[in-house]
């Protein structure tokens, strides 16, 4: 690692440089995994009857790696990076962010692998086993310790408004992980464990919780990513201090309500489900109030587009979450749902927002911070370009692709014919979704050519910075020897 | 209290943050427990139908849990007339009362299972896991061949008592076994009792011979006995038209 002696005194940059690169090696690996799994839905062959790789096992260690390992790693990176710059304060604890690192780390791994053998709990978005959610929660108070010390002794009076949004994140992801993961194990020494609540109610705690790792684990606190790099990539302050309070205390209290809305029509009680899907409706406000703020933060420095590709990957993060969060309360609508549950469109939505928002303004946040951390510029302007180019055209290929499977297929399943009996089978249905599904594997297969591209542009850049340094560091020892 | 109080004070951003966003889950959660009607009652001649998961069913479950099959089939019918024909009658709550964890699944990219018990033969089921296109050529369900290896079920007065914790009616002492029998009727209290278990297990994969193999217990005995159990605790028939709507 390349750090001056200055600023290991002021920053601990170190535990953001390693965060950073596990962001880059989960996204490769849980977007491969993505890409793999959408083959398989495509040619069921890849499956090659091995049980580790079958669709069901591989599906987990997609989202868990994707969500966890690139989105997690990537906002314990930036976090850190924020908390310490804006507070103007070097870290809480080096040695126990170095243990939120390796705790994170072993938790995402160790999941991997235990979905390939057949560990789960079968929750989705929350697979990990007894043990892994032990460590997740011990790890998580670590992290609130460190984010809460870091804060209180901050040099500046204010609390700059990306921290609120990282506080209610790593506050509501305690709550929801706690919750959601009650379980009683079948022995101490045993992998398997029962879920506390059944039926009814597990549903609308899962939910619960699986919402709103949406809304705080991906929503929430990539604003707080979005609130510190955007102004800093286009030099200019936050369009709305009011907005981004108004929207903070607005988007935290609605976000806990609308969980249910995945359970509309199902034996979930009415009186739930409605509830919800008033309250995702509500929640369009906030989300449009972020958005806003974001892009009119960039007002006034518009041509920066034209040079600037970080500023790109920004600007196209801030329209997709501009776009699924309009997206979400139109299927939360009952009426919307009836058609879209259960199919592929619920799949596009997600990515829609996974792809677009959480990965575009990571990719954005990290060509901004990757240069900083290595004292030295980007390897390549050019790739960063293609980096752009291919995430974009992929994500619109893919979502382009699932809402054509999902309104597709939601229409066939619901069709009759003139009889009044069932147009299609259930296997009709299934055929007409493998053009869709090559396409998203192409989508995919260009999103994951991406960050494949930006790995390599970021492993050039540290070398860079590393010859930069030992250069530097070789011209003051002969002027030192001169002298 | 002005703004400026919350932003320069990270005692209040805490407990104003937990505050906010403890409602909405409090709100929508805890009722759940309280409200009756939010499962349904469904008893036959007095006694409760839905019962809790044979030993050998419990370990099909499990088989399940395991391949991830929550992740592409649904266990949950929506009132609407494609899913009543395509599927049979909505799911009530009532039939996954003792589902730890849910399996109602977010996503159909095979059928909702939810009553496939009773529909298709055992030998059917049997070829259609070892490779689902031999039966439906156009399937793109993964195979799933090892399957036909033994089922592993030492452990099963574990998970029966894990689930007891968590207040699945499972019986150890005489006094819960009595309790069972007046609530689902002897067959079925036998089923439930736990110092039994094991015995149950195997009796009920021999005689259901899910795999047709008596010999040998297999996964694929334990999880076609799963499979051919989904739905089939609710007689609609017994019920008048319009009942089971007055709880939703």
């Amino acid at each position: 690692m390349a750090n001056s002696t200055a600023q290991v005194e002021q920053y601990n940059y170190d535990i953001v440089r390693k965060f950073t690169i596990m962001a880059l090696v989960w996204g490769v690996l849980g977007m491969t995994a993505g890409l793999y799994i959408g083959s398989e839905l495509a040619w069921p062959l890849l499956n090659f009857d091995i049980p580790q790789i079958t669709f069901g096992r591989l599906r987990p260690v997609h989202t868990t790696l994707v969500i966890f390992g690139f989105g997690g790693s990537a906002l314990f990176a930036t976090s850190y990076y924020i908390v310490q710059r804006t507070c103007q304060t070097r870290l809480f604890s080096d040695g126990m962010a170095t243990f939120t690192f390796w705790g994170w780390q072993i938790s995402v791994g160790v999941a991997a692998i235990s979905y390939m053998m057949g560990y789960t709990q079968a929750r989705e978005y929350a697979e990990m086993v007894w043990p892994i959610d032990i460590l997740i929660a011990v790890t998580w108070v670590a992290y609130l310790v460190i984010y809460v010390m870091t804060l209180r002794k901050r040099s500046q009076p204010h609390i700059y408004v990306a921290n609120w949004f990282f506080i209610a994140f790593i506050l509501a992801t305690a709550i929801l992980h706690i919750f959601n993961n009650l379980a009683v194990p079948i022995s101490l020494f045993s992998l398997t464990s029962y879920s506390l609540q059944a039926g009814v109610q597990d549903a609308m705690t899962q939910w619960w919780y699986g919402h709103n790792a949406v809304g705080f684990f991906l929503t929430a606190a990539f604003l707080g990513m979005m609130y510190y790099f955007v102004p800093k990539q286009a030099g200019r302050p936050v369009y709305s201090y009011r907005l981004s309070i108004i929207h903070f205390w607005a988007l935290v209290f609605l976000y806990m309500w609308v969980g249910a809305h995945h359970l509309h029509w199902t034996a979930l009680p009415d009186w739930t489900s409605t509830l919800a899907a008033t309250f995702s409706i509500l929640l369009l406000m906030p989300s449009w109030g972020g958005m806003i703020n974001g892009i009119m933060t960039l007002s006034g420095a518009w041509d920066k587009l034209r040079t600037d590709p970080v500023i790109r990957f920004l600007i196209v993060a801030l329209s997709f979450y501009g776009m699924s969060t309009f997206e979400g309360p139109l299927m939360s609508l009952k009426s919307v749902n009836a058609l879209s549950h259960y199919t592929d469109w619920t799949i596009g939505h997600v990515h829609s927002g996974a792809l677009g928002w959480v990965a575009m303004i990571t990719f954005g946040s990290l060509y901004h911070l990757i240069p900083r951390l290595w004292e030295t510029r980007m390897y390549s302007n050019k790739l960063i370009y293609l980096h752009f180019w291919l995430a974009t055209i992929g994500i619109v290929i893919y979502i382009s692709a699932m809402w054509v499977a999902g309104i597709g297929q939601g229409l066939m399943l619901r069709a009759f014919d003139q009889y009044g009996n069932l147009a299609y089978t259930f296997i009709e249905t299934v055929n007409f979704l493998h053009e869709p599904y090559v396409a998203r594997a192409l989508g995919g297969l260009f999103f994951v050519l991406g960050i494949i591209v930006m790995t390599f542009n970021t492993f050039m850049t540290i070398r860079q910075g590393r010859r930069e340094q030992a250069l530097l560091e070789a011209k003051l020892a002969a002027k030192l020897a001169q002298a | 209290m002005k703004h400026e109080t919350i932003e320069t004070n990270v005692g209040w951003l805490i407990i104003l943050t937990m505050i906010v966003i403890s409602i909405g889950g409090l709100v929508e959660i805890i009722p759940l427990y309280f409200i009756k009607d939010t499962i349904e009652t469904v008893k036959v001649d007095g006694k409760d139908t839905v019962h809790p998961y044979t030993p050998l069913e419990l370990r099909g479950r499990d088989i399940y849990m395991r391949e991830g099959c929550y992740l592409c089939h649904s266990q949950m019918i929506r009132p609407f007339r494609d899913e009543n024909i395509r599927y049979g009658h909505y799911s009530l709550a009532a039939e996954s009362r003792y589902d730890h964890p849910f399996q109602w699944g977010s996503k159909r990219t095979g059928p909702d299972l939810a009553r496939v018990g009773g529909k298709y033969s055992n030998e059917w089921h049997l070829q259609h896991l070892v490779n689902p296109r031999d039966v439906v050529p156009e399937s793109i369900m993964p195979s799933y061949p090892w399957l036909t290896e033994p089922l592993k079920f030492n452990a099963i007065n574990d998970r029966l008592k894990a689930l007891k914790a968590t207040g699945v009616p499972y019986s150890q002492t005489q006094e819960e076994y009595q309790a069972n029998v007046e609530r689902f009727g002897k067959p079925t209290a036998d089923m439930l009792d736990i110092n039994n278990a094991e015995q149950n297990l195997i009796d009920q994969a021999q005689d259901g011979n899910y795999d047709g193999n008596r010999n040998d217990i297999t996964e694929a005995d334990a999880l076609i006995a799963y499979l051919q159990s989904l739905g089939t605790m609710v007689d609609f028939s017994k019920f008048e038209e319009g009942y089971f709507a007055k709880f939703r």
